[in-house]
């Protein structure tokens, strides 16, 4: 620990994390010491082939679970050990989500798909104080990722980019510190998911938003600061950081 | 804020849990009908029980009656005074009606009733079941101005048909009068002679007066015209166009009955005695051994309390007159003899209370018995209980088997929403707000299901007529036959209470149903809930 103290601290680490799933008497390693980190502002992608463990160190990371063995740190603060409300409270507050499959709630429409994680983090009351605000800030959003024409629609109305943008767009209300994005091109075509792309590269650049992005994709992968390519449940360190040092 | 935006938004796109909670509807609007109608038929029972039976009922075990009437009130009033609100003495008693109609006898038991309409008054709303008579009206033995003229058109008729065939007393009257005299002659003996001595001492002291011969030529005679053949001659004198002394009011199932008009095809009543006729009562007299007694009567009013067992059983009649008929007159103290004292309490519900203390202040089980109207009827009031009491456990049960059927679709519905159980939680819901996104949608349901059986089952209650009506129509059967149900219309009674607590109990289920499928939803792990496609 002495060193993170010297060093610049890394907004999120993950430290010799390991993780196995347990299918009935059979044990299957799917992580086995990984060590990541990355820094507030950075853009980091991680590759590896289906089945690698992607997705469940994103979990680990996003405190979907819990690692077996290892911790993970937020700002010097280890985090995977803390109660279930408290992480409850740092998902809703400091990562935002985005999946594969977009992951919106069919029954409600997009703004209210937007809003979902402010209408978790208040109260009815404080909530139907705030609608106004909240309202304007989602609009806001909405209009950012290019989706005001469609506000009223129900997920099942909205093409894969469309939802993709949406998932983007309730990612983003709640001000997250961290954005967690497991293939967010994955089920879209080459296009498509180049928009997504400028978008998450936008937010990045623009609002020094730090961003772990999971693909299988290389090209879609070199478009981040720095890439750690995943295998048989360790990490393999490809390319250089594209920036030098954390825009402070 | 979330969990209620979403219950409400399941609630709109899953019909499906809709129909799982018809079942509880229907149970719901079942128990509300059933009991109102169970209760409707007790309370409307016990109500017109009260009108004519009063609350609580002193008998005497012996049908000669009880001769000290002043000294029974008296114990009654010293011994529950503060909760007796009004009493009246009366004698019952087994009769047999007869009533001409066309020129055929049709003869009838039935129970007859000595009353004093002044004091019955105070004791239950007589005169609300009296066809002809307001309700405000205190009831008495007046016929009234159209009955009136009725009888003396019938009479004067009667008495032309007599006159034209040269036939002097008109052969009903003449039976009647043949057939009573030597039978009524013959229990009134004894107390004759006994008064014999008595009225001999002045027979023996004294030298007569002029004026006196008539009497002491035949004091026999005189005595027994003053007793028992004075009625008769006085009737025969009277005009026979004013009511006869015998007074009844009859009960309109005894003197009428349903027919069907070939026409119309519907079912209308057909009556064979009006006010203003008369009827002919036999019964018997007091004393050992009962010997029968027959009398004509006039009718002044029919009755009508829309009680087919006591429509078609009752008849009441002038007190004084059934009790000169029946010999319960005590020849020397002109004490007359009653059988029951009705009386009406001030609060209905301590009647048995009051029929506790009745008991201790009465020489139990000897001369008397005390009982409440609800004794009477007690058996037929208990049965409608028992069987509401397990009509409410089977229709209980139909609500948890809808129960049942909540926690079914319930599991469906959160395995269908796992993967929105997995967003939820990585947007950061807690486990609790999403058992209680469940819960609450339980409650939804049971409060949709069960106010909607409310407004079912209260509109049911509403309608229950025309519905019977309309359902009499279809099937061409009579549904609810007032021959079997006593009473016309189906009676309701919605206690409110009762619908609260039939509501609250669905809606428990309902909740208790979706505790489990909550829970299971609140466990999911949220990493498998998302890889759940
Ligand atoms: N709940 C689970 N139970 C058992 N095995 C699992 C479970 N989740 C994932 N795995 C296994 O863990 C491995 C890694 O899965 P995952 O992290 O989804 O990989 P990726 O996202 O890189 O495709 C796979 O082999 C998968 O079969
Ligand atoms: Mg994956």
């Amino acid at each position: 620990m002495t060193e993170t103290i010297s060093m610049p601290q890394p907004q999120l680490a993950a430290i010799a994390v390991e993780k196995a799933y347990r299918k009935d008497k059979h044990k299957i390693p799917v992580l086995h010491g990984i060590d990541v980190e990355v820094n507030k502002g950075e853009f980091l992608s991680i590759v590896g082939q289906s089945g690698s463990g992607k997705s469940t160190l994103m979990h680990l990371f996003g405190l979907l679970d819990t690692p077996d063995v290892g911790e993970i740190y937020l700002e010097g603060q280890q985090i995977d050990d803390l109660p279930e409300h408290a992480r409850d409270q740092i998902r809703n507050h400091v990562f935002g989500f985005i999946f594969q499959f977009y992951h919106l709630l069919p029954e409600l429409n997009l703004l209210e798909n937007v809003l979902s994680p402010l209408m978790i983090r208040y109260s009815t009351w404080e909530y139907w104080k705030k609608r106004k605000q909240f309202k304007q800030d989602a609009l806001e959003i909405i209009e950012k990722v290019g989706l005001s024409h469609r506000i009223k629609h129900r997920p099942s109305e909205l093409s894969g980019g469309e939802m993709q943008r949406a998932a983007i767009a309730r990612a983003l209300i709640a001000k997250p510190q961290i954005l967690l994005a497991d293939e967010p091109t994955g089920n879209l075509d080459s296009s498509t998911g180049k928009e997504i792309m400028d978008l998450l590269t936008n937010l990045n650049e623009q609002e020094q938003l730090t961003i772990i992005m999971v693909t299988h994709d290389n090209l879609i992968a070199a478009q981040a600061h720095r890439t750690v390519r995943l295998r048989e449940g360790q990490i393999e360190v490809l390319g250089k950081s594209k920036i030098a040092s954390v825009p402070a | 804020m979330y969990k209620s935006l979403l219950c409400l938004r399941y609630l709109r796109t899953r019909y499906i849990a809709l129909a799982s909670i018809i079942s509880m509807t229907l149970g719901v609007a079942t128990m509300i009908v059933v009991n109102s109608v169970m209760d409707g038929f007790s309370t409307d029972m016990r109500d017109r029980l009260r009108g004519i039976l009063a609350d609580v009922i002193v008998e005497t075990n012996s049908l000669d009656g009880e001769p000290n009437t002043q000294d029974l009130k008296d114990r009654i009033q010293r011994a529950v005074g503060n909760d007796i609100e009004g009493m009246t003495a009366t004698v019952e008693i087994y009769a047999m009606l007869s009533v001409q109609y066309g020129s055929q006898w049709q003869s009838k038991p039935v129970t007859l009733i000595g009353i004093d309409p002044a004091t019955k008054a105070t004791v239950g709303p007589l005169s609300k079941y009296l066809v002809n008579t307001s309700e405000a009206s205190i009831p008495d033995w007046e016929l009234s101005p159209t009955a009136m003229a009725y009888r003396k058109e019938w009479t004067t008729r009667a008495q032309w048909m007599v006159d034209r065939w040269n036939h002097n007393p008109p052969p009903m009257e003449e039976e009647v009068t043949l057939v009573e005299k030597p039978d009524s002659a013959e229990p009134l003996a004894p107390p004759k002679f006994d008064s014999e001595p008595a009225s001999e001492s002045p027979f023996d002291s004294k030298p007569l007066v002029a004026e006196d011969t008539e009497s002491l030529s035949n004091p026999f005679d005189k005595e027994l015209k003053a007793s028992v053949f004075d009625k008769f001659d006085k009737a025969e004198k009277r005009d026979p166009g004013s009511p006869l002394k015998g007074r009844v009011y009859i009960g309109y199932g005894l003197v009428s009955f349903p027919y069907e008009d070939p026409d119309t095809g519907e079912t209308k009543m057909f009556q064979i005695v009006k006010p203003g006729d008369d009827v002919k009562i036999s019964t018997v007299t007091a004393g050992r051994p009962p010997e029968p007694v027959h009398f004509n009567a006039t009718v002044i009013d029919l009755f009508k309390s829309e009680m087919s067992e006591h429509d078609s059983s009752l008849v009441f009649c002038n007190l004084e007159y059934l009790q000169e008929m029946r010999n319960m007159i005590d020849p020397e103290s002109d004490e007359r003899s009653i059988t029951s004292i009705q009386i009406k309490l001030k609060n209905p519900e301590d009647a048995a209370m009051v029929v506790s203390k009745l008991e201790e202040a009465l020489p139990a089980g000897q001369r008397f018995r005390v009982r409440t109207w609800e004794d009477k009827q007690g058996p037929l009031l208990a049965a409608v209980e028992v069987e509401s009491a397990i009509l409410n456990v089977l229709l209980f049960l139909i609500i948890a088997v809808a129960g049942f059927g909540i926690l079914a679709i319930f599991f469906m519905i959160t395995l269908e929403k796992t993967r929105d159980i997995g967003i939820l939680k990585a947007l950061g819901a807690s486990s609790n707000g999403i058992m209680s996104i469940f819960l609450s949608y339980g409650l939804a349901l049971g409060l949709v299901g069960s106010g909607v059986g409310v407004i079912v089952g209260l509109l049911f209650v509403k309608y229950i007529n025309q519905i019977e009506k309309f359902i009499t129509f279809i099937t061409g059967r009579k549904v609810f036959d007032q021959r079997i149900y006593y009473f016309p219309e189906i009676a309701t009674h919605v206690e409110p209470m009762m619908v609260f607590w039939v509501a609250f109990g669905a809606m428990v289920i309902a909740v208790l149903a979706s505790i489990l499928p909550a829970r299971k939803a609140a466990r999911f792990h949220p990493v498998e809930s998302l890889r759940y496609e």
